[in-house]
């Protein structure tokens, strides 16, 4: 290392010593430290900067992946974990004491393809987004496809499926749908972040799916609605539970959380897939922020309340626009009282 | 005992050679060590997933998590396969280039040739591995396939719809990476080689390519031997670059149309999002299976090369 670099890192080092201790008590001045899924990093990274601006809490935030997460929440290395699927019973044992989901937005996963000549709005039904995945329809052609898509002229080509090869709540999504519309689906393949595909071929990422399906003619694949939507990607419709076709938005997954508000348990550890109501889009899920129901550290605690009162209120303006679906003020309602749950030494964070 | 040593030992006076000799005995020891320590900690890390999996891993095919089955054959036949085709690919190449850079090239051009080879070695993987989804992958598909198609359709190798995802892409790619390496070592061990060397060759009467093979090629022969094992290891190792193209399906197929998966790939796509014990040592299991690979791959290289020296006609180092 040379002497500068010393140099600088001791007074870096000092810096950030002064700055530490000149900070006010209560919440100003506290860092609250999370780390889990990468899907909303966008939007945590925004939220950070506002709310460092206007409450001078500093939230850090690492994308390691909702594993990762879910592994230094449990280790409780971090002040709140974040995760695109919800915890299982067995890793809330590991993680002792009360364990909270807050859903923070929604992301949609929708159907994209790319058929030469065929533009998009292409109708999927539930049986025949699965049987394509399960390998049973292997025919752009098939009766069953142009049953619902008569204005298209489909060729008699194979259909290359393209899934993700790496772990992701976006499968988890997609597959957590799949095996709600489909007995089959759930007994062969099941769901998870990551499966065993009966067909199709894996790109990495989003980015990776996006990539093959754009390079392989009469493809069809899966990715996020926001990088759908940023890349002009072609997509289709999906049939949602009351025999709609409805086109992926971020305002009809929104929808999809309203139809869903009477079936999402108080824990809110559930994929909202296929819900009921009309408008809903069913491809869909939340993603969530984990905290400990009981705190240890008054002082975090209360930044770390009050910083998801603000995430659930405030903060959801700046969702649309990252293109995120932002909550339902009927679940935002709901979200209040859990985090008024929250307690710190025994006694409530929240007044 | 080393002639420094044995220096050291008669002249009571050198008391500062100990010391040295104990510390460079430390480095020297710090590789073993190192490689102990890590396969300790795979081991370790993989435990539940060798205790219940054991040698079966190596041999099944499932790769499940949400059932938790978990074996690993494809994935070691996608690594073994697609890095041997990059070699295959790589060695003629690299030592062809090798042998123009150091025995034929005009002066002028020695240096920007060079140049280039180098800055190929330094292009990141994940931008060969976007050249290779988005340039190499089209035309795998539309115009390499269809030609090898055509030619050699007949071989169970190139059989199948030509996707341009796959093993044969995969191999291009690797080849494209480690080409450099052989390249790059290859010339200046060769340029290393004495000049008398060559001239008793052509005092004898040997053509320029008789001169390569006889006085240059066996003389460098270590070298370009270690040049090909970096490019081995390399290509064993390649994440990123493969996983774009490789396209990520554990199977194990004939034909190098079809999709395949490695074992680095499956490790950096799932590790992230991986929840569960055993899901997770199952992983770890799997990168000590790549080093095992990786072991059982550089030992048969050199097997093979040890045979290969024991032909006539050349001409051991000292």
């Amino acid at each position: 290392m040379s002497r500068h670099a010393v140099r600088a890192l001791a007074a870096g080092l000092v810096l950030a010593a002064l700055l530490a201790g000149a900070a006010p008590s209560g919440a100003q001045g506290v860092t609250l430290n999370g780390a889990g899924a990468t899907f909303p990093f966008p939007l945590y990274s925004k939220w950070s900067q506002v709310y460092a601006a206007e409450k001078g809490v500093q939230i850090n935030y690492q994308s390691i992946g909702s594993g990762g997460g879910i592994r230094q929440f449990i280790a409780k290395t971090v002040d709140f974990g974040a995760s695109d699927g919800p915890m299982t019973d067995e890793q809330i044992a590991q993680a002792g004491g009360r364990v909270l989901h807050i859903p923070m937005v929604a992301g949609a996963v929708v159907p994209v393809y790319n058929v030469p000549g065929v533009g998009p709005g292409l109708n999927f039904t539930p049986d025949v987004l699965t049987d394509i995945f399960l390998g049973k329809i292997t025919k752009w052609n098939d009766p069953r496809l142009l049953r619902h898509n008569a204005s298209f002229r489909l060729p008699a080509t194979d259909i290359v499926v393209v899934h993700r090869s790496d772990g992701s709540g976006t499968t988890a999504i997609w597959v957590n749908y799949l095996s709600k519309v489909s007995a089959e689906w759930k007994q062969r393949v099941g769901e998870g972040t990551s499966v065993n595909w009966p067909t199709g071929l894996g790109g990495k990422g989003n980015e990776g799916v996006a990539g093959v399906v754009k390079q392989t003619p009469n493809s069809l694949g899966y990715v996020e609605l926001a990088y759908a939507l940023t890349n002009q990607m072609t997509f289709g419709n999906v049939q949602n539970g009351a025999g709609q076709f409805i086109r992926p938005s971020l305002s009809s997954t929104t929808k999809a959380m309203e139809g869903a508000l009477s079936s999402i348990p108080d824990d809110y550890r559930v994929f909202f897939t296929n819900p009921a109501g009309k408008d809903g889009y069913p491809v869909a899920g939340f993603t969530w922020i984990l905290i400990y129901g009981d705190q240890s550290d008054p002082a975090k605690a209360k930044a770390l309340v009050e910083f998801l009162w603000w995430a659930t209120h405030e903060g959801q303006k700046y969702a649309p626009t990252l293109l995120y679906a932002s909550l339902p003020k009927s679940l935002v309602t709901r979200i209040e009282r859990t985090l008024r749950s929250v307690t710190a030494k025994g006694s409530p964070v929240m007044p | 005992m080393s002639i420094a040593g044995r220096i050291a030992a008669a002249s009571p006076a050198r008391t500062g050679d100990r010391p040295f000799q104990i510390l460079l005995a430390g480095m020297a020891a710090a590789v073993p060590v190192i490689i102990g320590a890590i396969l300790v900690a795979l081991i370790a890390a993989g435990w539940p997933a060798i205790q219940r999996f054991g040698v079966r891993f190596f041999v099944t095919s499932t790769w499940d998590p949400v059932a938790g089955t978990f074996g690993v054959l494809p994935f070691i036949y996608g690594t073994v396969v697609s890095s041997a085709l990059a070699l295959l690919i790589a060695i003629p190449l690299g030592l062809g280039a090798a042998i123009f850079l150091s025995e034929l090239v005009p002066g002028w051009l020695r240096a920007p040739i060079g140049f280039l080879v180098e800055l190929l070695a330094a292009i990141p993987s994940v931008v060969i591995g976007l050249w290779g989804i988005f340039v190499l992958v089209p035309w795998v598909r539309a115009v390499l396939s269809p030609v090898l198609k055509s030619t050699l359709g007949f071989l169970p190798l190139f059989s199948g719809p030509p996707l341009g995802i796959g093993m044969l892409t995969a191999g291009l790619v690797l080849s494209v990476m480690i080409v450099p390496f052989i390249v790059a070592v290859s010339t200046e061990v060769m340029r290393a080689v004495p000049r008398t060397q060559r001239e008793a060759a052509l005092a004898l009467g040997a053509t320029g390519w008789e001169t390569t093979r006889t006085a240059v090629l066996p003389y460098a022969r270590s070298g370009i031997v270690g040049a090909i094992f970096l490019a081995l290891a390399r290509a064993l190792g390649e994440t990123m670059a493969v996983t774009m193209v490789i396209g990520n399906v554990p199977q194990i197929r004939a034909s190098l149309f079809a999709p395949a998966y490695t074992i680095p790939a499956v490790i950096a796509n799932e590790f992230a999002e991986a929840t569960g014990d055993l899901y997770l040592a199952a992983l770890v299991y799997a990168g000590l299976v790549l080093f095992v690979v990786t072991v059982a791959m550089n030992a048969l290289a050199r097997l093979l090369v040890r045979r290969v020296a024991r032909g006539p006609a050349l001409i051991r180092e000292q």
